[in-house]
């Protein structure tokens, strides 16, 4: 029935697994025209694109359709030239990210990451650590190593406690907090 | 009752404000037609191109109010090309030929030019209030013509318009012997503000009642602004960045404790994530609070002020607030009327900021809630349903599931029998918008109990045809439809011609309608401007033998007394 209309706009490619550092050929802001030709339905599937279900988690980021959401441009701008600001460079929201007790530290690409989850499991692969569980109240449970960030106050901040834009936009770096120090902020401050 | 004389009926007739009972009454009796139209003070003209100015001035020869809206209402979301139309020039020349003693003018989605404001500025001597909503075309000169000229000013109120800013002295236009502001509102102004002159202007003008800054007034300049005019009603704060013990925050702070008339605060278009506790003192006596364009104040910082906001009727609002700071909302703004939740990324995908539970937690906690727009990432069948059973009271209700085409997250049922519940449980509903998964079935509900609903808007929704006739059978007072990206097409369009009439305006863009029905409706319909807004290769539609069959990209009708506009660029073809 309507599988064909089903979220044609998701682009996969944002999902495909390549060789390259994040951030680069990043596909994120692709303008769709849904007035190419008359004759055309409103968006054209990509040809390598599967079908996806509707009920599919939402990818990082989706080309963009013309007219929507339905925001006046005059209030689109304004959230858009906050977001610009607070990135860093043009492409990506890069961070340092440091370990207590590691030599170097590294460099990631936020706007890379949906959300969270998505972005601890990055950090405990690129430190070969595990973060323990999460809860709203008592911050991270069973494990030496707490994520914090350092937000735009210059206050040191415990990962994951508000919503995933506004810690896009706030972060300033990361650090891997451990020992005494970690566990003094993981239990709920 | 034509006993009493022409001036007792009039004066009758002048407590009848509403431009609907004044059009009902002008259809009484040939004596009342005559009496109300040279009493006619404020005329609001729905869609400018369904009347000239020269017929409006033969109809109402005395009006001093003037309503204009000219683009239809997706001119909003860019579907509407640049030059579409919406010119407000031809009426200005027009009042200003005639004899009208024009005092106020209200434009939406029009064209202004400079020329245009300058002539407004010259041509009426009284000319009290210019009000211009999402209009484009004119820059900080027009603004100048307006300060310099209109001696008699009270209101200037700029909200949202595209303004080219030249930077220029407008604000040490206004003579120094102009004392009569009421309204100030230049908050979509970007660029930089002549302070000197705007204080002057502040300090001059003790009926200041509103006043709303853009984001080039900073902090200490806010401070000295509230110290000279602490009567204010309506408040737009620019720009607040300021360490949080800095000078100009203690001034600040002291200002506000005399603010005893506040009553509605907006702006904070630049804004330190600390400046909302310095407004605390004023909460308890605020009615409307706008910070939808505050990005960086975290939720928890709004979570705090609007716990001091029992008055609150109107509240418009960043989807950073969280399901938790809404249930804040429910628990504290018992006289909550009116409720704007925006969407602060507009990708989708990532952290889901509001979801339904927010939505059924206002309308469990705020029993006086009749306006609502909600944008969010997920809703529920179930959670629709609990907020029609709690709020029957709907006049607006707008839900934007981000996400086309998406289902009830935990049923991956469509949204049918969720909005079937609002329509049918809010007897009231005037403007309505659907989202998410939707099939034809929402629309036989909409068709069967919204019987008051005038404004509908579709996007990403429906099967077939018969979707859009439930709709154009059943809601007898429609007066906008617009529908996107939805499979509706020339049976439907053609299927009762002579509904059109009854209506403002029909927009459908990226559906299944063809040119060749388009052109059928024109035949049918002469009273109808039917335009075909067509971006890409406009003679292609001709040319090609399938023409009949050709899908029209955008379609806009109205209905018109005075038929085609001579205005229309080569893109949009009135058939």
């Amino acid at each position: 029935m309507f599988v064909e209309k089903m979220d044609e706009f998701v682009n996969l490619k944002a999902t495909e697994l390549r060789l390259g550092l994040p951030g680069t050929d990043n596909v994120c802001e692709q303008r769709v025209s849904c007035n190419s030709n008359s004759n055309k339905r409103a968006l054209q599937p990509d040809a390598e694109n599967e079908i996806e279900s509707s009920t599919m988690k939402t990818p990082p980021r989706k080309a963009q359709i013309v007219g929507w959401p339905p925001v006046r441009s005059y209030r689109k701008n304004s959230i858009q030239t906050k977001k610009n600001e607070s990135d860093g460079e043009s492409q990506g929201i890069y961070v340092k990210v440091s370990m207590d007790g590691a030599p170097y530290l590294r460099k990631i690409d936020l706007s890379c990451y949906k959300g969270y989850s998505d972005l601890l499991k990055a950090l405990e692969l690129m430190f070969k650590f595990s973060v323990g569980e999460y809860s709203e109240r008592d911050g991270y449970r069973g494990s030496d190593f707490v994520p914090t960030y350092e937000d735009k106050d210059g206050d040191w901040m415990l990962i994951g406690d508000v919503p995933w834009e506004m810690f896009e936009s706030n972060c300033k770096r990361l650090r891997i907090m451990k020992g005494s120090e970690a566990r003094c902020l993981g239990s709920g401050v | 009752m034509n006993y009493f004389p022409d001036e007792v009926i009039e004066h009758v007739f002048d407590f009848v404000t509403s431009h609907k009972d004044r059009n009902s009454i002008s259809l009484v009796c040939k004596s009342w037609f005559k009496i109300e139209r040279y009493s006619r003070q404020n005329v609001f003209i729905g869609n400018c191109y369904s009347i000239s100015p020269e017929r409006l001035l033969r109809r109402f020869p005395c009006f001093k109010s003037l309503t204009l809206k000219g683009k239809p209402h997706f001119a909003d979301f860019n579907l509407v090309p640049h030059g579409w139309g919406g010119f407000v020039q031809p009426w200005i020349e027009a009042l200003a030929r005639s004899r009208v003693g024009l005092e106020e003018l209200r434009l939406k989605r029009m064209v202004v030019t400079d020329e245009g404001l300058e002539l407004l500025s010259r041509s009426f001597v009284n000319f009290k209030s210019l009000v211009l909503v999402s209009c484009e075309g004119f820059s900080t000169d027009g603004l100048a013509s307006i300060a310099s000229n209109c001696r008699h000013l009270r209101d200037l109120d700029l909200q949202e318009n595209e303004i080219d800013d030249h930077r220029g002295q407008w604000l040490s236009c206004f003579p120094e012997t102009y004392t009569s502001l009421v309204t100030l509102n230049f908050a979509c102004l970007e660029g930089e503000t002549n302070l000197v002159a705007l204080e002057r202007l502040v300090a001059r003008s003790p009926n200041l009642r509103s006043l709303k800054l853009n984001r080039a007034v900073p902090l200490d300049a806010l401070a000295r602004l509230m110290a000279c005019a602490p009567q204010i009603v309506d408040l737009g704060v620019g720009s607040y960045e300021d360490e949080q013990d800095s000078e100009s925050c203690l001034k600040l702070q002291a200002a506000i404790r005399k603010y005893t008339s506040l009553r509605s605060l907006s702006g904070f278009l630049e804004a330190a994530p600390h400046c909302l506790s310095a407004f605390h003192p004023v909460c308890h006596n605020l009615t409307s609070l706008n910070l939808s364009y505050a990005a960086e104040i975290h939720g928890s910082h709004l979570i705090k002020l609007i716990e001091h906001c029992k008055k609150l009727q109107r509240l418009w609002i960043l989807d950073s607030i969280g399901d938790k700071g809404l249930e804040v909302v429910a628990s504290t703004c018992k006289e909550l009327q009116e409720l704007r939740v925006f969407p602060t990324d507009l990708h989708g995908g990532g952290n889901t900021a509001v979801t339904e539970d927010g939505l059924v937690a206002i309308s469990a906690g705020c029993p006086k809630l009749h306006s609502i727009l909600y944008f969010c990432q997920q809703m529920t069948n179930a959670a629709l349903i609990t907020v029609a059973r709690n709020c029957p009271n709907f006049i607006r209700f707008r839900l934007c599931i981000l996400e086309p085409h998406k289902p009830d997250h935990v049923t991956s049922q469509p949204l049918d029998e969720g909005f079937g519940a609002i329509v049918q449980a809010c007897k009231n509903l005037k403007r309505l918008s659907v989202s998410g998964l939707l099939t034809d079935q929402v629309f036989l509900y909409i068709g069967m109990f919204a019987t008051q609903l005038e404004m509908l808007s579709i996007a990403f929704a429906g099967d077939t045809d018969k979707g859009m006739l439930y709709v154009l059978n059943g809601c007898k007072k429609m007066r906008k439809l617009e529908i996107r990206d939805s499979p509706f097409g020339d049976a439907a369009l053609l299927a009762d011609v002579n509904k059109y009439e009854t209506m403002r305006s029909l927009w459908m863009s990226s559906c299944e309608v063809t040119l060749g029905g388009c052109k059928r409706l024109a035949r049918k319909a002469p009273w109808l401007n039917v335009e075909i807004i067509n971006e890409n290769d406009n003679n292609r539609m001709e040319e090609n033998g399938y023409e009949g069959r050709q899908k029209v990209d955008k379609l806009y009708l109205y209905r018109t007394v005075v038929g085609t506009r001579v205005d229309a660029p080569p893109f949009v073809w009135i058939l």
